[in-house]
């Protein structure tokens, strides 16, 4: 996302919403509607509907909000939680907290994205897993640490570190098989 | 019999579901009439997963680092009336190394109640203190006895406690706000998430009595999205706290009604600071503004508001109860009472400890902390996070206290202690923590936004060999320049891990740029991982790991590394057996 200002973008609300209910978006923002102060609860809210912050939903919620797209872009962009781009089913937070720096979480970085094949940031290709950083999760005694959908991992090895990937993906077969049976 | 497990996130984190599901397994196979309970971090995080087993008598056998296959070995021994000495790491009567010389009172109820049972905290004294306040105190006597207890902010400043809250409550207006910072951003400390999770009740009291202190109707945490166990546990202790009478209209039958609302932060460093928090939470961007108007005159929707740290707010029930003077007889002429330290960092027993204020620093790290990882020399801690600074050896005697803390060149900060050896680069460390503010810089102030910019492009020359002549003067100026120019307390102390590592590291910053060495071998670009021929014996283990495959040898012969497509990350020197220890590093 370059500007916000920008309108070639094709997607609207309707096609981005394919698969989640338009009313759970609408409910958010009625619940929020005229709430002073409640900007960031709400681009809370949009995130854990899709997993990121869509531009099409952006620019409905400045419509239904009446609130300007720069303003929400601007809060969007200053924090750290807040995501533009669609993450993976599963996300992958490696702490670089400074107990996890001196315990070695680069060599845990470099093992997590050669497992998944992409870069600090990247979404693996087939969208089961996002790899970013967390400024700190506070479990430093358990250096280095990872956290995913919650759950903290530590202390990490690159080998434990693959491991916990591996039962992972092991799990979405699984699930994937009895699905299909 | 009550076997009691630690279920924070560190002990979630070292296995601890999976060992209760085992335990409640084999629990209810062999019929025992026993209650499973879960509780907060006890501090001990080493030893995480923490199983508790309180006989009938009340005696107590702790047992660490508990396995799945242990929980059920330790059920069999214990339903046979012994204990099973492998996992047992103390008893009640002969408490683990860690905890002696603790005196806890802001962790008093962290892993001994169940954090998500109101009734476990009121059966261990809870809001006995907020009955005391509203029944037998005004909030002038209350703010008293906080002057008297001498509670400082636990949060970074150090500010008197009961100074904020008299400025709060000496505002005009009706309308005022109490906040609880639980936004707990400094990287290494994590004695708040400790105690939301262990104990969220403690928060809440000291919010209540704050708020019926300062005037206030509505109190506020705002807290770290990072916490999601923390949260939900505040959630759930709201919710009781409002079932029970404890929060809403009329407190435990009296004039005064408070209620509180948690609003999550989406991840800023710069929102520790006051004036960036409140405008977080009016949903802005996290940008500090000048002071004054200090918050206590317009804080909060410009209503007189008043922040207090988690763990400062946890020590206010315990003064109420017990008496400021008690609180006060503790610690030293400058600083009263405890404080919680996490440990963390090349200790062999890291976690979060609470001792009386004015340990030494040696005490605290080689006594609950039991000294450095595998053996090898101390060489620095890292007090205060990135607004912190580094102390060496030599100051190791320093006495805990805001004060002399502060002539060290480091501050006190939230209390986060990260311990280095002879294997931690201090130059690399410095080049860590100002990457972490430039990145966490809101902008605002140019020397802020641009210097800290321009002292990381020098740190990253050096820890890349690039190093010039001048550069150490360059970083102690520009230093001193963004102090200077910067509103807030990010931009004041960014520069302090770089500018306290020159002058107690000023040896390191030369290797690097006139001998081109790392002296703790750790900046990629000045060190060369080599196979002494004459000690590899070829096992091959080397050339199996190495993730970019540029070892190669034959089998029983000795291995080379191509130092064209080496990326120097350690591993062949990890795995090569320490029998023969041939790779070495320059």
């Amino acid at each position: 996302m370059s500007c916000c200002c920008q309108t070639e973008e094709s997607t609207t609300i309707q096609s981005v919403s394919t698969a989640i209910q338009l009313s759970a978006l609408e409910d958010l923002i009625n619940r929020y509607r005229g709430v002073e102060g409640s900007l960031i609860s709400v681009l809370q809210g949009v995130q854990e509907l899709y997993g990121y912050l869509p531009r099409p939903v952006l620019e409905h919620i400045s419509l239904q909000l009446g609130m300007k797209k720069a303003r929400i872009y601007g809060v969007a962009t200053f924090y750290a939680q807040f995501r533009l781009t669609p993450v993976g089913k599963h996300l992958i937070l490696l702490c670089q907290g400074t107990a996890c720096h001196v315990n070695g979480a680069d060599k845990i970085e470099t093992a997590l994205c050669d497992e998944l094949g992409v870069e600090m940031g990247g979404t693996t290709d087939d969208r089961v897993f996002t790899l970013t950083e967390a400024a700190c999760l506070g479990c430093c005694s358990l250096a280095p640490v990872m956290m995913i959908d919650g759950q903290a991992y530590g202390p990490l090895t690159p080998d434990r570190a693959r491991k916990v990937i591996r039962d992972i993906y092991k799990q979405e077969e699984q699930s994937r098989e009895e699905v299909g049976a | 019999m009550i076997v009691r497990i630690g279920l924070s996130s560190c002990g979630i984190a070292a296995g601890g579901l999976p060992v209760k599901e085992a335990l409640a397994l084999v629990i209810e196979q062999q019929g025992l009439d026993w209650e499973l309970q879960q509780t907060g971090c006890i501090g001990m995080c080493h030893y995480e997963p923490l199983v508790d087993v309180i006989h009938e008598d009340g005696s107590i056998n702790t047992y660490g680092n508990v396995t799945v296959d242990g929980a059920r070995e330790i059920v069999a021994a214990e339903a046979s009336g012994t204990a099973l000495e492998k996992y047992r790491i103390a008893t009640d009567r002969e408490p683990n190394d860690c905890l002696a010389g603790q005196v806890r009172i802001a962790l008093r109820n962290c892993g001994t109640i169940d954090p998500e049972s109101i009734q476990d905290y009121i059966n261990s004294g809870g809001y006995q203190a907020l009955q005391k306040a509203l029944n037998q105190m005004t909030p002038k006597q209350v703010i008293e006895e906080i002057k008297i207890s001498g509670l400082k902010g636990r949060g970074g400043a150090g500010f008197p406690t009961w100074f904020k809250w008299n400025a709060t409550r000496q505002e005009p207006g009706d309308i005022k706000y109490l906040i609880c910072n639980a936004d707990e951003g400094d990287p290494g400390a994590f004695m708040d998430r400790s105690l939301l999770e262990g104990d969220p009740h403690s928060v809440l009291e000291g919010m209540v009595i704050a708020g019926y202190a300062i005037g206030a109707a509505t109190g506020i945490v705002y807290a770290r999205a990072e916490y999601p166990l923390a949260i939900k546990r505040l959630g759930k202790a709201i919710e009781q706290a409002q079932a029970h009478g404890i929060l809403g209209s009329n407190i435990m039958g009296s004039d005064f009604s408070f209620d509180i609302s948690i609003k999550q932060g989406a991840g800023a460093f710069v929102c520790g600071e006051e004036t960036a928090l409140i405008a977080s939470l009016e949903g802005e961007r996290g940008m500090p503004r000048l002071k004054p108007p200090f918050p206590s005159q317009r804080g909060y929707w410009d209503k007189p508001s008043n922040i207090n740290n988690v763990e400062t707010l946890a020590n206010v029930p315990w003064i109420i109860a017990n008496g400021g003077a008690s609180f006060a007889a503790m610690g030293t002429e400058d600083s009263k009472g405890t404080k919680v330290f996490a440990l963390a960092g090349r200790i062999k027993r890291g976690g979060l400890v609470e001792v009386p204020m004015g340990m030494t620093l040696r005490e605290i790290i080689f006594g609950p902390g039991g000294g450095i990882k595998d053996d090898k020399k101390f060489k620095a801690v890292q007090l205060g996070g990135p607004s912190g600074g580094c102390i060496p050896e030599a100051l190791l005697d320093t006495p805990v206290d805001y004060q002399s803390i502060k002539n060290t060149g480091a501050i006190m900060g939230s209390g986060g202690m990260v311990v280095m050896d002879e294997t931690t680069c201090m130059v690399d460390l410095a080049r860590y923590f100002l990457n972490f503010t430039q990145d966490e810089s809101c902008g605002k102030c140019v020397p802020c936004r641009i210097g800290t910019k321009r002292m990381l492009e020098i740190m990253e020359r050096l820890c890349a060999g690039e190093g010039k002549p001048g550069d150490i003067d360059l970083l102690e100026m520009l230093g001193q320049q963004i102090m200077d120019g910067s509103l807030c307390g990010l931009g004041n102390s960014a520069p302090n891990p770089v500018l306290t590592t020159i002058r107690y590291f000023r040896d390191e910053y030369e290797a690097h740029i006139y001998d081109k060495k790392c002296p703790a071998k750790q900046c990629k670009a000045l060190i060369t991982y080599l196979i002494e021929p004459d000690k590899c014996k070829g096992c091959t283990l080397c050339a199996k790991k190495c993730p970019v495959n540029c070892i190669s040898g034959e089998a029983k012969k000795p291995h080379v590394i191509d130092q064209n497509l080496c990326t120097k990350c350690g591993t062949c020197l990890e795995v090569c057996p320490s029998k023969w220890s041939a790779v070495s590093v320059s």
